[in-house]
């Protein structure tokens, strides 16, 4: 069984992941000269916004040229599911810290890591197809020149810069799973301390040797 | 003819004998504190990409339009055509705007502007709309301060020459107009000489609607058949009147340079406008017919619509006590200006020796001591020195109009003397004086019309340029300088040319304004019967003669962009929507061979140009903004064939439809 405290601590985890449902997880945002401050778009669990109102509709404007593909939100399956995934993962933590069982603990942060994994996989492959998948018959081709925006970080591609970062939801999601594995730490924290002092200790006694 | 002759000579020798006083009076200008120029071009610096602190609005006198600026780098910010057609945004061309220029006379595309007014609120200017005046054709135009765009205009009628407008009360209850030319009233067909008996002049009310600005004649007042030249509300202690200057009191019909300048004293006619209520609401005043147009655009179809009207309330001094009265000024006076708390009316009086300053308090003792000189048909002739509470000597050759800075001082222009003079409201003596280049008309301090000005420059718009600036020939645009009036001495820091003939200004504070400035108008709220909200919309439609174009713009093409099956004779409506909803991202569209204009489409509008082909052959049409990189690309062709002809109605754009 699980201490109290994990099991506390992993149930307050999985209600961390709520507010996620009411705020972008992601931005994108491209500057280019003629927008010194940027235009772009605010991924949320289950929509696509802009970050002024008619964003998106600019984004695919201005891309058109080089030939990617339009931005439709619907478009996106990911924006049918992510809700229930996230749904689900708050509720499987709650049941994981009533249950009280560590291979439930286990599972659940598993299973968040899994999914994490697989949904930045996935934004990446989304990002490869938009940046690659370009009409052959585009106004404006340059030789190699492929428009994959980067996953984290800023990229400049021709004209206009292109800056992709975790967003407030993403930071709540981030801080579930960091709960998720602080709760494990917690249950293990006997073996933890153990191996750190082992790892530690030893190395201190060497050092005093040589001294 | 000789008489004549002799009085032009005379004239001549007048204004020549004035200069050289002016001179002696003035003193040499080089006496003037010369500002070094690092210093003046500082005051004047924003460096690129940084915003200005005011925006100026200049009327363009003889081109029909308003020019907006920013102070204090007097950077070109926007021309708004307003009763001139415009062709470079398709103003007075495209169907949606054609209305706004029409009027009894029928469709006028051209007039001068004179005296745009900001609409205020408690006596300060509140950046919601521009009132500008029609001086030729007599109307008054609404400019909508979110766009920057003209809204509506409304015909005066019994009024010849708008001039004493377009002015508003402290809280836009009203704007003004006063008659420039006294006409029968009604208009009719009698002997010109038979003026003094035939002629009146009117003073005009308009109510303006709190929520959307829209005009409204409320009435008018009539009045002798003087000359009616300036107008200015109370606001302050003076809020409910409103004032207005008067020449050709000797009502002389012709030769006005010399019959109109006999009397020593015209009168300031001062109106007390919530007594007019009053007496309205007793029942007093006519109605009479009278036909008007009144123009006002939808702004949700963003499409001008034309209503005419048939009759006006008119009220008859002889008939409204405690109305109206006449305040005797000297000479032929041209400004008539309220000081900030609304004390104090300076009269420029063109042609008088003196600043004359009324007082209003004076004024209402006069009138509870009916201390009348005379009664002129109906109005009561207030006793000059009654009223007047001091003349500002030695204010230069021919002062026409005062603005105020906040400070304690006013600012007159002198036309024939070329130059501004301060003067105390405390000590009513000149304490500065500078030179403006040349033959300064009116000034304009920010706000220093108003009951709290920002002060800090004053304006100068300046009625010939000569040697200014490099010469553009025998006709050359007109200077405005730049003051600053925050220090003791006034100092001359910018000289630049304007557009058209500024006859007067205002300034207000740009953030005023720039916190509802649109970006772009959008495009769910386009209501425009032929509007298309995307590409998948766009067809033609033939209706008898008339075919209707849906068409939308988007870097960077047109949909459709090719057009078959139009047939000589035809009436063709491009009725273009753009439908991009970026800031300036705007379209236009130019037909070859179309003998109207372009029409320039903002960013969620539709817009309409109506093109009549008149030969078989196929015709170019092309995007007129640089929209994008593609937008050489942004063309189209519409084949015509002949009236007879049996082509099909076919448009695409991209694959061609199979049949
Ligand atoms: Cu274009």
């Amino acid at each position: 069984m699980m201490s109290t405290r994990s099991r506390w601590i992993l149930a307050i985890s999985a209600l961390v992941i709520i507010p996620a449902f009411f705020m972008p997880i992601w931005s994108i945002t491209l500057k280019a000269p003629q927008y010194p401050d940027g235009i772009g778009m605010h991924i949320w669990m289950d929509q696509l916004t802009g970050h002024e109102r008619h964003d998106i509709q600019n984004i695919n404007i201005l891309n058109h040229y080089v030939g990617m593909a339009e931005i439709h939100e619907e478009d996106f399956w990911e924006f049918d599911v992510m809700p229930y995934i996230f749904g689900v993962l708050v509720a499987l933590g709650l049941l994981a810290a009533l249950g009280g069982r560590r291979w439930m603990l286990w599972t659940w942060v598993t299973l968040f890591i899994l999914l994490a994994i697989g949904g930045l996989a996935d934004f990446y492959y989304w990002g490869y197809q938009y940046g690659h998948d370009l009409d052959p018959r585009a106004a404006i081709k340059v030789p190699d020149m492929t428009y994959q925006p980067p996953l984290i970080g800023s990229k400049t591609l021709l004209n206009i810069t292109a800056y992709s970062w975790p967003y407030w939801g993403a930071a709540f999601i981030g801080a579930s799973l960091l709960g998720g594995l602080g709760a494990l730490g917690y249950e293990y924290r006997q073996r933890l301390q153990s191996l750190y002092e082992r790892l530690f200790s030893s190395k201190s006694s060497n050092q005093e040797v040589e001294a | 003819m000789f008489s004549n002759s002799s009085n032009y000579l005379k004239i001549g020798v007048g204004v020549l004998a004035a200069a050289l006083v002016a001179l002696f009076i003035t003193g040499c200008p080089a006496q003037q504190a010369a500002l070094d120029d690092r210093e003046a071009a500082q005051k004047v610096y924003k460096a690129p990409g940084e915003h200005d602190d005011l925006y100026a609005f200049l009327s363009g006198g003889y081109d029909g339009q308003v020019s907006v600026w920013g102070l204090p780098t007097a950077r070109f910010l926007k021309q708004i055509p307003v009763f001139s057609q415009h062709p470079e945004t398709g103003y007075g061309y495209s169907e949606e705007t054609k209305a706004l220029l029409e009027s009894t006379h029928g469709f006028i595309p051209w007039d001068d502007t004179h005296h745009p007014h900001l609409s205020r609120t408690d006596g300060v200017a509140d950046g919601r709309w521009m009132f500008v005046n029609a001086n030729n054709t007599p109307r008054i135009a609404r400019i909508d301060l979110t766009d920057f765009e003209t809204k509506e205009t409304i015909e005066i009628p019994h009024t010849a020459g708008n001039h004493g407008s377009s002015f508003v009360t402290e809280n836009t209850e009203y704007v003004v107009g006063a008659t420039r030319f006294s006409v029968p009233t009604p208009n009719r067909d009698v002997p010109i000489d038979q003026y003094e008996n035939e002629f009146q002049g009117t003073i005009t009310f308009l109510t303006v609607d709190e929520e959307t600005g829209e005009m409204d004649l409320a009435f008018q007042i009539l009045a002798p058949p003087f000359n009616y030249d300036l107008a200015r509300p109370g606001h302050g202690v003076s809020h409910g009147w409103a004032f207005f200057t008067s020449y050709n009191t000797e009502m002389a019909h012709t030769m006005l340079e010399v019959g109109a300048s006999q009397a020593d004293k015209d009168f300031i006619v001062a109106v007390n406008w919530k007594r007019a209520e009053e007496l309205i609401e007793e029942g007093h005043g006519e109605v009479v017919s009278a036909e008007y147009y009144h123009n006002k655009m939808d702004p949700g179809t963003g499409i001008a619509v034309s209503e005419t009207k048939d009759s006006v309330l008119l009220l008859d001094p002889a008939d409204t006590e405690g109305m109206i009265y006449f305040l005797p000024t000297p000479k032929s006076p041209h400004g008539v200006d309220v000081s900030p708390d609304g004390e104090y009316i300076a009269a420029g009086g063109k042609l008088a020796t003196v600043i004359p300053v009324h007082s209003f308090s004076n004024m209402l003792a006069a009138i509870e001591n009916e201390d009348f000189d005379e009664i002129i048909d109906g109005i009561p002739v207030l006793n000059y020195e009654s009223v007047i509470h001091a003349e500002i000597e030695d204010p230069g050759l021919g002062p026409l109009h005062t603005e105020y800075d906040g400070q304690g001082y006013a600012y007159t222009s002198a036309y024939i003397s070329s130059e501004i003079v301060k003067w105390s409201l405390d000590t009513f003596e000149v304490v500065d004086r500078i030179p403006s280049y040349y033959s300064i008309g009116h000034l304009m301090i920010p706000g220093g019309d108003t009951r709290s000005p920002y002060g800090q420059y004053m304006i100068s718009m300046n009625k010939t340029t000569r040697d200014r600036h490099l010469p553009t020939g025998p006709k050359q645009n007109h200077t405005a300088q730049l003051y600053d009036i925050s220090g003791d001495r006034m100092e001359m820091i910018l000289d630049f040319v304007t557009i058209g003939e500024p006859h007067y200004a205002q300034a207000i504070e740009a953030s005023i304004i720039t916190e509802n400035v649109k970006n772009i108008y959008d495009l769910a709220e386009n209501t425009h019967p032929r509007m298309i909200p995307s590409s998948r919309q766009a067809r033609v439609e033939r209706e008898g003669e008339n075919v209707h174009v849906y068409m939308t713009s988007i870097r960077s093409h047109f949909t459709p962009d090719n057009i078959e099956g139009i047939r000589v004779g035809d009436k063709v409506h491009f009725h273009v929507t753009n439908v991009e909803q970026d800031w300036d991202m705007v379209h236009g569209i130019g037909i070859m061979g179309a003998t109207n204009a372009e029409i320039l489409v903002p960013p969620g509008k539709t817009k309409t140009l109506v093109w009549e082909p008149r030969s078989e052959g196929i015709f170019p049409f092309y995007c007129t903004a640089f929209c994008s990189a593609l937008h050489q690309e942004m063309q189209g062709y519409v084949r015509v064939s002949a009236a007879d002809a049996d082509v099909d109605l076919l448009y695409y754009t991209g694959d061609r439809p199979t049949e």
